[in-house]
């Protein structure tokens, strides 16, 4: 690795763009089919995971092979650094929309439907009987949700709680891993590492049961009015992201275990380690807003 | 030495051009994807005007003549969609690639295969929207804008519609990351942010603003999906949400977005008249001020274009004033054009024709954008023909026109020819006489009342109509001379200078025409002499 700036790395021609955008365009195309009806769409859509996990799998070994050959120098380092910010920067302002709709809801249109402000004559005419509360227990119109309805919300001290701890102990443990890796300790990297994903993944698994319990107990669902809807989408996208960020650790893991990286370069992991903080400041997010206020 | 020998080495490596299709399909070379990025977007500005001209000829006349209201609703939201996402942003994209690495001193962008994957995702985005013309229920015909109800409405076309814009809005999130990093880590020694050219300038802030506002569009049509598929409320009263809430999001985006069209005009604006001025530009530092400030403050004022949706009176006079304040920052861009060619040595070659033509013809768009800030006027002018004559102001006489600038001022720098001059005029007097022929009397039209998105209308409108048609057409037909003067140019012509232009500054002029395929090989050292004019 050279410090200087007065080479360039300049990637060749490359597939895998193309590879990638035919298969988000697969995907893309399966899933529309699919929405519209069609069991045919579903099929499509799985070929084009399928062919994204292909291209995100040779494009990384492609990227990898370059740099354990030392074609990078620090400037194509710095480079990756600001890609990988600014496209977390991004997420969180996916994420920001979800927010929004949430204390738009809160704030406003739950509010004026139960008759605040200047809307009261929409309150009478639509549906007189809807108070405001947050948890929402009451859905404005009771009869087009009748299959949905909930006397009970998760609470925020028990599994969210839980899963707080969780999300902010692997905070922890991936940042122990990188000081390990600094000090050129390998099996700290290894087993710090490992205890991230575990517990990346037992956030995952807790999500997913309390999900369960929503559903089957609760009758709380992504179609139970505007309290389902911003319950789930938000953590759901969460939990999504979760999910990935496990999996890239994961890959982070494997890559540590087969002695890539070094106490000086090591950028993948720090990449990752960042997209893991993103995820557990979002949960904060999650838990304080969703959960708990 | 040493050093220099290594950079020989480098260059032979790299600067056999690939050949064949694989040149294009494989691409990691930011002339030849800026290159892609600018023959789609002149396709993309030929189907778009296409359906403007259905438009136009619909208006003719009073009544309903040619096209049913189904149809004509889509052909007004598919030239939006389409002018906007494939037309104006690919243009300034195309020059952002074709320019940055080689005005600050890059051999290319920092992320080579991600601009290939930014580029080729957009024929693929298009295929998708522009798919929807021909399945049951229609392409989508609820406005650009999508609000719900109407557009959850949509037949067939919906899923695909919301997957086009997820679609493109990956493409300009990694165009966007692209631009920041190699502004950010591929400037040439000495090149200092405050030497950055404006044009650089205004498109590291144009890159933050996609960056904050394209996820934003995203989660909003996401929820719309979400609405329509899997049950959500989100837009639904029904279950507590609100179809306003969704004017909120999307608005979130959709005025950073107006400054993503004109911000990237804005630096082509301030590259070419200090050129023909033979003047530095005047106010370098402000410019980059209000640039900035414009985009910052473009997050505040989402909703001057709800003012008659019902929002609380506090929130319309938030966002009346907020609205107004932006024109504090751009009237001192305005000034600073203004200055720059104040005592100048001035000539008129195509490229100026149109920056002239932009600062007048865009300072009109800007005065009617005040008018409609105001909130109580605005409840007459809301959804009338005065907000298409303001838009299509700013869209075409201002992004469009500084974009024409922009390709006639650095073709002979591109394609190592000079155009024909002389066709360039014509086009510029025949696009600048009729672009105003077809937009100007709008005005007139909404200010008397007539509504936009509507096929048919009263026949005192009539004849402002006619007329407006009239300038529509013959601007619709000049700009196949555009295509004309660009082939040719490709072809041939009178060899261009490195500099081109007597009067021009900056690395792009230092390099030969055409210029290498990888820019700079070697970083170029840039002192206050040899930065920006
Ligand atoms: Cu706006």
């Amino acid at each position: 690795m050279s410090d200087s700036h007065s080479t360039y790395f300049i990637p060749e021609p490359s597939r895998w763009p193309i590879v990638g955008t035919v298969a988000l365009f697969i995907a893309f195309l399966g899933a529309a089919i699919m929405l519209n009806g069609s069991a045919f769409g579903t099929l499509i859509l799985g070929f084009g995971f399928a062919a994204i996990v292909y291209m995100f799998a040779g494009w990384f070994a492609d990227v990898i092979g370059e740099s354990i050959a030392g074609k990078y120098n620090k400037q194509v380092d710095v480079s990756f650094r600001w890609g990988m910010a600014w496209f977390i920067f991004s997420e969180v302002m996916f994420f920001a929309a979800f927010f929004g709709a949430l204390y738009y809801a809160r704030v406003f249109s739950v509010p004026w439907l139960a008759g605040e402000g200047a809307k009261l004559i929409t309150h009478e005419l639509l549906w007189p009987e809807f108070i405001y509360e947050w948890p929402l227990m009451v859905i404005p119109d009771l009869e087009a949700f009748a299959a949905s309805l909930y006397n009970e919300v998760i609470p925020a001290w028990g599994i969210p709680a839980i899963n707080t701890a969780i999300l902010l102990s692997s905070g922890l443990t991936v940042t122990f891993a990188h000081w390990a890796l600094k000090k050129n300790n390998r099996s700290g990297l290894c087993w710090w590492l490992a205890a991230t994903v575990l517990l990346g993944f037992i956030f995952v698994f807790m999500q997913a049961s309390e999900y369960i319990h929503a559903y089957d107990e609760l009758n709380m669902k992504l179609t139970s009015g505007i309290y389902g809807s911003t319950f789930f989408m938000l953590t759901g996208f969460h939990g999504f992201h979760v999910t990935m960020g496990a999996i890239m650790l994961l890959v982070i893991l494997i890559r540590s275990i087969m002695g890539h990286f070094s106490a000086l370069d090591h950028f993948a992991f720090e990449g990752v380690a960042w997209y893991w903080h993103f995820v557990d400041v979002v949960w904060l997010g999650l838990f304080i807003f969703v959960y708990w206020l | 030495m040493s050093e220099a020998v290594v950079h020989e080495d480098h260059h032979e490596h790299h600067d056999h051009k690939p050949t064949g299709i694989g040149r294009w399909l494989f691409s990691t070379n930011h002339k030849d994807i800026g290159t892609m990025y600018l023959v789609f977007a002149l396709i993309m500005f030929f189907i778009g005007g296409a359906m403007a001209m259905v438009i136009r000829l619909e208006l003719f006349q009073p009544g309903l003549q040619y096209v049913d209201p189904l149809f004509f609703n889509s052909m007004t939201t598919m030239h939006a969609l389409v002018m906007i996402f494939g037309a104006v942003m690919p243009a300034g994209v195309g020059l952002a690639n074709w320019l940055i690495p080689m005005m600050i001193g890059a051999p290319d962008m920092a992320l080579p295969r991600l601009n290939n994957m930014s580029f080729w995702i957009l024929p693929f985005a298009f295929a998708l929207l522009l798919g929807t013309l021909f399945m049951p229920g229609g392409a989508p015909n609820g406005g650009w804008t999508m609000y719900p109800p109407l557009t959850i409405q949509l037949g067939d076309a919906f899923p695909f519609l919301i997957f086009a814009v997820h679609f493109l809005g990956i493409s300009s999130i990694m165009g966007a990351i692209n631009v920041i990093a190699t502004v950010f880590n591929m400037r040439a020694p000495g090149m200092t942010f405050m030497r950055l050219p404006l044009f650089v300038w205004t498109w590291i802030i144009t890159a933050f603003l996609l960056i904050a506002s394209m996820p934003v569009l995203a989660g909003a049509v996401t929820m719309m999906l979400t609405d329509k598929f899997f049950g959500t409320s989100f837009f639904s009263a029904a279950g507590g949400g609100d179809p306003v809430m969704f004017q909120h999001i999307f608005w979130f985006f959709g005025h950073p977005e107006v400054y993503i069209l004109i911000l990237p005009a804005f630096g082509i604006v301030s590259q070419i008249l200090p050129t023909f001025s033979r003047k530095p530009l005047f106010g370098y530092e402000s410019m980059v001020y209000a640039t900035a400030s414009i985009a910052f403050l473009s997050f505040f004022v989402w909703a001057h274009h709800m003012f008659t949706v019902g929002m609380p009176l506090a929130g319309e006079l938030f966002f009346m004033y907020a609205t107004m304040s932006i024109a504090v920052p751009t009237g001192v861009k305005i000034f600073n054009w203004v200055a720059t060619m104040w005592r100048g040595s001035l000539t008129f070659e195509t490229p100026m024709l149109f920056s002239l033509a932009f600062v007048i013809l865009f300072s009109i768009g800007g005065f009617s954008g005040l008018m409609l800030a105001i909130t109580p006027v605005d409840f007459q002018y809301h959804d009338t023909y005065f907000v298409v004559a303001h838009f299509h102001y700013v869209l075409v006489t201002g992004s469009v026109f500084a974009l024409y600038a922009g390709v006639y001022y650095w073709l002979p720098k591109w394609t190592g020819h000079m155009y024909d001059e002389t066709l360039g005029k014509w086009h510029f007097w025949i696009s600048t006489i009729s672009v105003n022929v077809l937009f100007f009397p709008q005005h007139f039209l909404g200010l008397a009342g007539m509504p936009r998105r509507i096929p048919d209308y009263a026949v005192q409108f009539a004849d402002f109509n006619m007329v407006s048609s009239l300038g529509g057409f013959v601007f619709g037909v000049s700009q196949l001379l555009f295509v004309y003067i660009v082939i040719q140019c490709v072809r041939g012509g009178e060899k261009a200078t490195n500099q081109v232009w007597e009067g021009a500054h900056g690395l792009e002029w230092t390099l030969p025409s055409p210029p290498p395929f990888h820019s700079f090989t070697t970083p170029p050292k840039v002192t206050d002499a040899t930065a920006h004019s």
